[in-house]
């Protein structure tokens, strides 16, 4: 088996609304694979489909071989899961959190003692394992949940949104972590809002918008296919008046960001050359001059809403 | 999977409940401070012997007990957003429903057998103490299967609003059920009315076995208290599994 997921022409409505519109993909064993969209996407629909808390209306999905509609359980039991909208039980502590989790996948007792005294020292729980998740903070609740996902050694583990809301120290273990996993063989189904993790973590991603793909590749390749997004940053010593550069053929748009001006080309050599003579024309001096891929954030803007939406 | 596996689950979500869910605010009032003072105000008064008083007390110490728990897990689950959690586990709403109706029945049976014991320390003779146990313990299981059925709609998130909703239930249920007044003394409308309730079966099976005297056979009481809870427990995973959507959104 190559796959560890594979969605074919899975749909879902929402009384009137088409929520998610007969989309398909495929993400390898071992691979990161990113899932990006806008809210109201499609995303957290696709996410419950495949992690069997909603059935699908159209459609096929298969997690670690098994059909998701025909075989939730075995599914789910070779799935790890953390949720965007769920927290762990505040009433019981860390460790009977994990144990819970523990015995739901039926897991022996042994092996819930020894993975959950492991995952609780990677994360940084293990000295208050038996406090009550009550007084954890976001990110401790968070690192948690992310250990409760991982007690039943999945093959496949999906995260949505996991480092949502947290600050940059648990945001960066969190990201090690799901590294760290993945390079030990697990599959990642990551959803996130953060296009800078997406791009720093994922082997690839898809974009979902209005219930349908929009793009799914290679964070590079993404940025490759929008060369038009590309631009040079320039900055100069005096203030200049950017809409004589706008009337050069080969700038689609110059924009002041701050003391640099933003040109958008698809040809940045030409527009170089060309900055270089207005640079002399008007006697100017060039501080700093850099020519910018587009970000994958261009990317999800311009396929969310348009080339217009990144280059306004 | 086999069902023993998912068996065992529910056993895992009952303790869970267990440990939660018995000691919180409306459980403790719905499920002892009420069934509590409910009994003192059927007991104190009347003019009738314990053994006459014991069948009523019984059986609705027994309904209210058994049904405080499973309304509000659900609900709470939701709002505590711990259900999404649970649910993405490899277990089946079947397997939910059940951990969750097991927990109301050891909540219900632990209350329940008060009054029993109550019965034997007072050494009030009945026909069999194990028909009387066996009839508690099946009772208890299809009040309980009840009150995870009432859990299930409105699927709302406030646990004191489903309570609340499942009072509307239970009380007219007490009400027309053979606690107050036998159903033998009722009249035939009265009867038929009271023959759709799963207590008017609990009731008239303690009844007979304290006062030898009943409307239903034994064995008929016995069997719509069993037909009962199969039909509870199938109507909340229906509804449970028909409403989990709205729930998540």
């Amino acid at each position: 088996m190559k796959h560890a997921i594979v969605v074919q022409e899975l749909t879902k409505y929402y009384e009137d609304v088409t929520a998610v519109d007969h989309i398909s993909f495929e993400v390898e064993k071992g691979e990161i694979f990113g899932f990006l969209g806008p809210n109201g996407a499609g995303k957290s629909t696709t996410i419950r489909v495949l992690t069997g808390l909603i059935k699908p209306d159209g459609g096929k999905a298969f997690v670690a071989g098994y059909d998701i509609s025909k075989n939730p359980i075995e599914a789910k039991q070779r799935s790890g899961v953390v949720p965007e909208v769920s927290d762990a039980y505040v009433d019981l502590t860390a460790w009977e959190n994990l144990a819970l989790m523990g015995k739901l996948y039926g897991v022996s007792p042994q092996e819930i003692r020894e993975n959950a005294t492991k995952l609780l020292k990677e994360f940084g729980l293990f000295e208050v394992r038996d406090k009550l998740v009550r007084g954890f903070s976001k990110g401790m609740k968070q690192k948690l949940m992310l250990c409760m996902a991982l007690v039943n050694d999945p093959e496949v583990l999906f995260l949505d949104e996991p480092t949502s809301g947290l600050d940059v120290e648990s945001s960066r273990l969190l990201r090690e972590k799901i590294t760290q996993y993945n390079r030990e063989g697990k599959t990642i189904f990551l959803s996130t809002h953060n296009m800078e993790e997406a791009n720093q973590l994922c082997h690839r991603v898809a974009v979902i918008n209005y219930g349908k793909i929009a793009a799914i590749d290679t964070p590079e390749n993404l940025r490759a296919e929008s060369m038009e997004l590309q631009y040079i940053e320039v900055s100069f010593n005096k203030h200049i008046n950017t809409q004589e550069l706008s009337e050069n053929p080969y700038v689609a748009k110059a924009i002041i960001f701050g003391n640099k001006i933003r040109i958008y080309t698809a040809d940045p050599s030409r527009v170089i050359e060309f900055l270089v003579e207005y640079a002399k024309k008007d006697n100017l001096r060039i501080l700093s001059l850099n020519t910018m891929m587009p970000s994958l954030e261009d990317v999800f803007l311009k396929l969310v809403k348009g080339k217009e939406a990144v280059i306004k | 999977m086999s069902l023993t596996e998912q068996f065992k689950r529910s056993i895992v979500i009952a303790k869970k409940n267990i440990k939660i869910y018995y000691l919180k605010g409306p459980v403790i009032i719905f499920g002892l401070v009420f069934p509590l003072f409910l009994a003192l105000a059927y007991v104190i008064g009347r003019d009738i012997s314990l053994r006459e008083v014991l069948p009523g007390l019984i059986g609705m110490t027994t309904f209210f007990t058994a049904t405080s728990v499973g309304p509000s897990i659900v609900p709470w689950e939701t709002r505590s957003k711990t259900l999404e959690r649970l649910l993405c586990c490899p277990v089946a709403m079947w397997t939910i429903v059940v951990g969750d109706m097991f927990s109301s029945f050891i909540f219900g049976l632990i209350i329940s057998v008060i009054p029993l014991a109550f019965t034997l320390a007072l050494g009030i003779e009945m026909l069999s103490f194990l028909v009387l146990l066996f009839g508690l313990i099946i009772a208890n299981f299809c009040f309980a299967a009840l009150s995870v059925l009432l859990s299930a709609y409105p699927p709302t998130d406030i646990p004191a609003t489903s309570m609340m909703l499942s009072s509307l239930v239970k009380f007219p249920l007490v009400f027309i059920s053979g606690v107050f007044i036998p159903i033998e003394e009722l009249p035939p409308w009265g009867a038929t009315i009271a023959s759709i309730s799963p207590l008017t079966y609990f009731t008239d099976m303690v009844r007979q076995l304290f006062l030898n005297r009943g409307f239903y056979p034994l064995a008929i009481d016995f069997l719509a208290i069993v037909v009962f809870t199969a039909a509870f427990m199938f109507a909340a995973i229906k509804l449970h599994e028909k409403t989990l959507s709205k729930r998540l959104s």
